[in-house]
């Protein structure tokens, strides 16, 4: 590691005040001190929020069908949680499925959804290319390298990394609203438009600027019992999404009333197929509009040849994933 | 499915006791035993390798003035500076060197991650620092990655080594003209690494002129001959200390670059330095099982009768150093074919040398013969359990040597027997629960019963208990329990009183941990340490054991201490004095004489989605007969483990490659996949019964390497039974079956 201070805020506002070039927030940690180890982040300052005020940011709170979650909040406590098992079972499955115990018990949702990705250029300095790490050298994964879990949608020529998370598909599909403290005071953003394509600047991942603290998400129609995160991965544990769907479902006997589709594993951002919705909206959902919908979700796909099966295998995870929903009860 | 924890096996004939490891508590309570935690004289130094980010190419300027800046930095070793090292011999010279590149050997680069240079410091976080400060510039060229790159070279094994010769046992061609039903397929097998827990690590300090190593080993007196030489001082002045083995699985055999990089900082800076390889270091400092292609040609008659069996196999392995594993004759030795023919090529690239991973020839040569017995058992309408039991044989088919012993239908029947076999459909597609399609797949296992010498120093005590001193190795397998245990029922002691102590040089030596020789060697030194006690005490060779305890009782002086000393039949007393010398001396497998071999078989259930092809392995089965099993507890933790790593080797172990720059890119453990609690379901394990006193004292056969092998063709058979497709390129991933 490089040397760097280190720092505990006491509260949102004094973490937000000591923001500046170089300083970056500590949560979980289990990203940012993944990656100064490797030393991909070089931050000169952390500052820990993870105790602000007292848990202040660590709750699940319900009113009516609203649910708003406390960005400190661990992965852990908000897969566990008893109701949001019951009311909205995709965002639990989608925190269930991810990582290992350990990290659970110490990463935070809101350094979930700021995982960065797994592309084993981005994750080694001893690659000279990377836009994504350096901006303007190039990407070594389109140059010639591993690209089997690179992503098929929202690529550009610059960069086709994967972003590597799980709950973001299950916030995206429920349209959730990121509740931000900047040094500017409070703000909301839709998570849909947190996290940025990487175009020409990959380096650029999300939206949001220095010093911006997420405090919490909110969903304002968060009642889906008919829903669930499906990943499909090369072993039951432990091992990133090959292709994942986070769906949501409401049936009017047998008609879909509502749909909410998010796509892991395959995209460069937390990818929500709302064309695929729109096309089984007020349609029945067998397999012949499930087919055409998974049509619709992959048609801009762009692959490698070591990828191009992600079409393929999203498409099929997508339909499995509705089926299955459709399945339940609710 | 699955129990929450497995009992304890019961002794079966020819069976000791199921006792519990020796170190059963110290390992459960997290106790220091592994060399890295062992204590050093005074403040140590931490050193940080810096490897090569290029896989070929030269070093053309080291510019160390801003890491040298970095406070608390004491020392940069880099070609420029190492100065005159020793020479080592590699593997196929006799040596226990991993290459024959030495350490900063000079400004070219070879491969991927190799070390380039060493920053020792205060502390380890400024090494850390240090290494991004320092400057170093390449000239680099365009790479050779593996098969199918351009510039990969290849040669047959004859052209590396003038004795090797392939077989021509009949006419194989012939044969394969005449028979009613064959198979021609090629199988692919990918690069793996051990990825053992414990990292590579050595820790180094000087004592006067002695030098004292704290390294993990498989080896610890190959491994003191090794640094003696490298350093260039006598053997008698160094000590290598690794009680225990945190994993090895053949990648802590060989010496790598490290030790001498820390044993040079070391006598510079007069004071103990520490270097571990990181977890991504590790995957190009100690070797890793190569890649293979298996080209595998098998008829057989109209009544399942193999005739002819033509197998050629490629290796890629290092432009600098041609490791390689060949195999094939064992293959040959498998079942009763009519005709043999073998040829074994090597192809090399850009890439760091391979080197010894559990059940090194084994694993991709026997995975290919039984994916193809599958393949042609079905093609002729046989079960592959009658298959194989048709074409069982007695002797090694291409020199006609006896086994002394081989209880592979026993072992099928066994299996066949506790998984529920019989009355299994054997169409593909046939079974299936709910969206997932459920097919069963079977395979042999084996490995060649192997032995080296080993000494073994023994002492009782009047007092009831006793000491065995060894340098063998306890890798995980519980070489320490086998040896208490090995003595006490000779000795009519209580193998809870007998001290152990093996991995230390100071120790008399014993062989080298790999090859699955350990307990038969070890033990049988043991034994002979016991018959000298007997003798000492002045008893019939045939006393009771209560009688040698009541001896021991009444001795007349507190303690006796003899030397035990055992070497294989068939090898010279100038095979343990080589072991004296560091040298690796192993025999067994295929002899012109007998032939010796552990068998086993297995059964598999697996289930792929229908729809999104997810692999899985509810359950596997693995019946084995292996002599005299010392303690059917550590034999079962074997097995299971065998069974377990031939899942992942199946599944999911691979390592990947970048073609244009010849480097791998999930060199961590959680992108090199394992598999983890959730992929395994019910594993059953049969022991069979079975003595062979031909082998060696105890009739013992090694099992370390005998259940992973053959597992993944069991496990592709399985697939092809769901699914009716057939795999031949391993790990079998989702998208091979979408
Ligand atoms: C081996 C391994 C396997 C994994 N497998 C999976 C998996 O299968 N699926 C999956 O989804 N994830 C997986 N992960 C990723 C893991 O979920 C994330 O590392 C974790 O959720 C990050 O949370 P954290 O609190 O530790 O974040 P930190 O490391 O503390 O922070 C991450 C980033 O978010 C920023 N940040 C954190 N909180 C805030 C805030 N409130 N406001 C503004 N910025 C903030 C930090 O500055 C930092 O840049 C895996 C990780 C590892 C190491
Ligand atoms: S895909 Fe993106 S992250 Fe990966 S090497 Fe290319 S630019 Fe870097």
């Amino acid at each position: 590691m490089r040397p760097f201070y280190y720092e505990r805020a006491e509260t949102a506002v004094g973490a937000v005040a000591s923001s500046g070039p170089g300083t970056h927030y500590l949560a979980g940690g289990t990203t940012m001190v993944d990656l100064m180890k490797l030393d991909v982040q070089r931050p000169t300052r952390l500052v820990d929020i993870s105790g602000l005020e007292g848990g202040r940011y660590d709750f699940i709170r319900w009113d009516g069908d609203a649910l708003r979650i406390g960005a400190l909040t661990t992965m852990a406590k908000l897969a566990d949680d008893e109701q949001v098992r019951r009311r909205a079972p995709v965002l639990s499955d989608a925190l269930w499925l991810a990582a290992s115990p350990q990290i659970r018990n110490m990463a935070r949702i809101s350094g979930n959804v700021l995982q960065r990705t797994r592309c084993p250029y981005f994750r080694d300095t001893s690659y000279a290319q990377c836009n994504k790490r350096v901006p303007g050298s190039g990407c070594a994964a389109l140059d010639g390298g591993v690209t089997r879990h690179h992503a098929v949608l929202g690529t550009s020529d610059q960069c086709i990394a994967t972003y590597p998370g799980d709950f973001a598909q299950a916030l995206i599909a429920l349209d959730a609203v990121v509740e931000i403290l900047s040094p500017d005071g409070p703000r909301s953003v839709r998570f849909a438009d947190m996290h940025v394509l990487p175009g020409g600047k990959p380096d650029r991942e999300t939206m949001l600027k220095e010093g911006d603290l997420i405090v919490a998400f909110s969903i304002e129609d968060a009642a889906f019992p008919r829903s669930k995160y499906l990943k499909v991965r090369d072993r039951e544990s432990y091992a990133y999404a090959l292709a994942s769907a986070a769906t949501a479902l409401r049936m009017e006997g047998d008609t879909v009333a509502d749909v909410r589709l998010g796509l892991g594993g395959v995209a460069t951002v937390p990818w929500r197929a709302k064309e695929a919705e729109a096309s089984l909206r007020g349609g029945p959902l067998d397999e012949s509009a499930l087919e055409r919908a998974a049509q619709i979700a992959f048609a801009g796909a762009t692959t490698t040849e070591e990828n191009a099966f992600k079409v393929d295998l999203g498409k099929r995870t997508m339909v499995r994933a509705l089926l299955e929903t459709a399945r339940m009860e609710g | 499915m699955a129990q929450d924890y497995t009992p304890v096996p019961a002794s079966k004939d020819n069976m000791g006791k199921p006792v519990a490891r020796y170190e059963a508590l110290q390992k459960v309570t997290g106790a220091k035993i592994y060399a890295e935690d062992l204590p050093v004289p005074g403040r140590p130094a931490y050193a940080w390798m810096v490897t090569s980010g290029i896989a070929k190419g030269r070093i053309t300027a080291i510019d160390d003035t801003e890491a040298r800046a970095i406070p608390g930095v004491q020392l940069i070793v880099t070609h420029e500076n190492v100065g005159q090292l020793g020479k080592l011999e590699t593997f196929a010279n006799g040596g226990l060197a991993i290459t024959e590149v030495g350490p900063l050997a000079g400004p070219e680069v070879h491969h991927d991650g190799q070390p380039v240079a060493l920053i020792v410091a205060d502390t380890f976080e400024a090494a850390r620092e240090a290494s991004y400060k320092l400057a170093i510039s390449y000239a680099e060229e365009s790479p050779t990655a593996t098969f199918g790159d351009a510039g990969a070279t290849e040669k047959a094994l004859g052209d590396i080594n003038p004795e090797y010769e392939p077989i021509r046992f009949n006419d194989a061609e012939a044969a394969l003209a005449n028979s009613a039903h064959t198979i021609d397929a090629e199988y692919r097998t990918p690069i793996q690494h051990h990825n053992p827990i414990e990292l590579f690590s050595t820790t180094a300090y000087w004592e006067g002129g002695r030098l004292v190593l704290h390294e993990p080993s498989q080896y610890v007196w190959g491994l003191k001959h090794s640094a003696a030489d490298l350093m260039q001082v006598d053997a008698d002045n160094v000590r290598v200390k690794s009680p225990f083995v945190g994993g090895a699985f053949g990648s802590k055999g060989a010496v790598t670059h490290r030790t001498a990089l820390a044993a040079l900082a070391a006598k510079r800076l007069g004071r103990p330095v520490k270097l571990v390889a990181m977890r991504d270091q590790g995957f190009t400092h100690s070797g890793h099982r190569q890649e293979t292609r298996q080209s595998v040609r098998l008829g057989c008659d109209a009544n399942g009768r193999l005739t002819g069996y033509d197998h050629r196999s490629w290796e890629f392995t290092a432009r600098t150093t041609p490791y390689y594993n060949g195999g094939l004759d064992k293959c040959a030795a498998m079942y009763a074919f009519d005709a043999v023919r073998t040829d074994e090529y090597v192809v090399q690239g850009d890439r760091n040398v391979p080197t010894f991973m559990r059940s090194p020839a084994e694993v991709p040569t026997i995975y290919a013969l039984e994916a193809a017995m599958n393949e042609l058992a079905a093609e002729a309408g046989i079960d592959p359990v009658e298959f194989r039991k048709i074409n069982d044989t007695r002797v090694n088919p291409v020199n006609g040597a006896p086994y002394t012993s081989r209880s592979l239908n026993q072992c099928l029947d066994a299996v066949a027997d506790s998984f529920g076999w019989t009355g299994r459909d054997p169409r593909p597609g046939s079974m299936r629960e709910g969206d997932w399609l459920i097919g069963w797949g079977c395979s042999m296992a084996m490995y060649p019963t192997q032995m080296g010498p080993s000494t073994a120093r023994l002492i009782v005590r009047r007092n009831g208990s006793a000491l065995i001193e060894v340098a063998a190795h306890d890798v995980g397998t519980g070489c320490y329990t086998i040896a208490a245990q090995a003595a006490g029922e000779r000795l009519g002691i209580d193998p809870q009183r007998i001290e152990v102590r093996m991995g230390d040089s100071r120790l008399p030596p014993g062989p080298i941990s790999g090859g699955s020789i350990s307990t038969a060697s070890v033990t049988s030194a043991v034994a002979n340490a016991c018959d000298r006690i007997v003798e000492e005490l002045g008893l019939s060779s045939d006393a009771s054991t209560d009688e040698r305890a009541a001896a021991m009782a009444g001795m007349s002086e507190p303690e006796i201490e003899v030397l035990g000393r055992w070497t294989p039949p068939g090898m010279g007393e100038d095979a343990l004095q080589a072991m004296y010398d560091g040298g690796v001396r192993i025999t067994g497998g295929n002899m012109d004489e007998r032939t010796m071999f552990a068998f086993g078989a297995e059964m598999v259930e697996v289930r792929v989605n229908e729809r999104t092809r997810e692999i899985r392995v509810p359950r596997i089965h693995g019946a084995f007969a292996a002599g005299h099993i010392m303690n059917p507890r550590t034999a079962h933790s074997q097995y299971l483990g065998g069974l377990i790593w031939g899942i992942g080797s199946a599944l999911h172990e691979a390592t990947e490659i970048d073609h244009k720059r010849a480097r791998y890119t999930n060199d961590n453990i959680a992108e090199y996949l394992i598999p983890v609690n959730a992929d395994i379901g019910e594993v059953n394990i049969v022991m069979v019964p079975e003595r062979d006193d031909e082998i060696n004292v105890l009739g013992v056969k090694g099992i370390g390497e005998l259940a992973n092998v053959g597992t993944p063709a069991a496990i592709t058979d399985a697939i092809w039974h769901a699914t009716g497709t057939r795999i031949r390129d391993l790990p079998v991933r989702l998208e091979k079956l979408l």
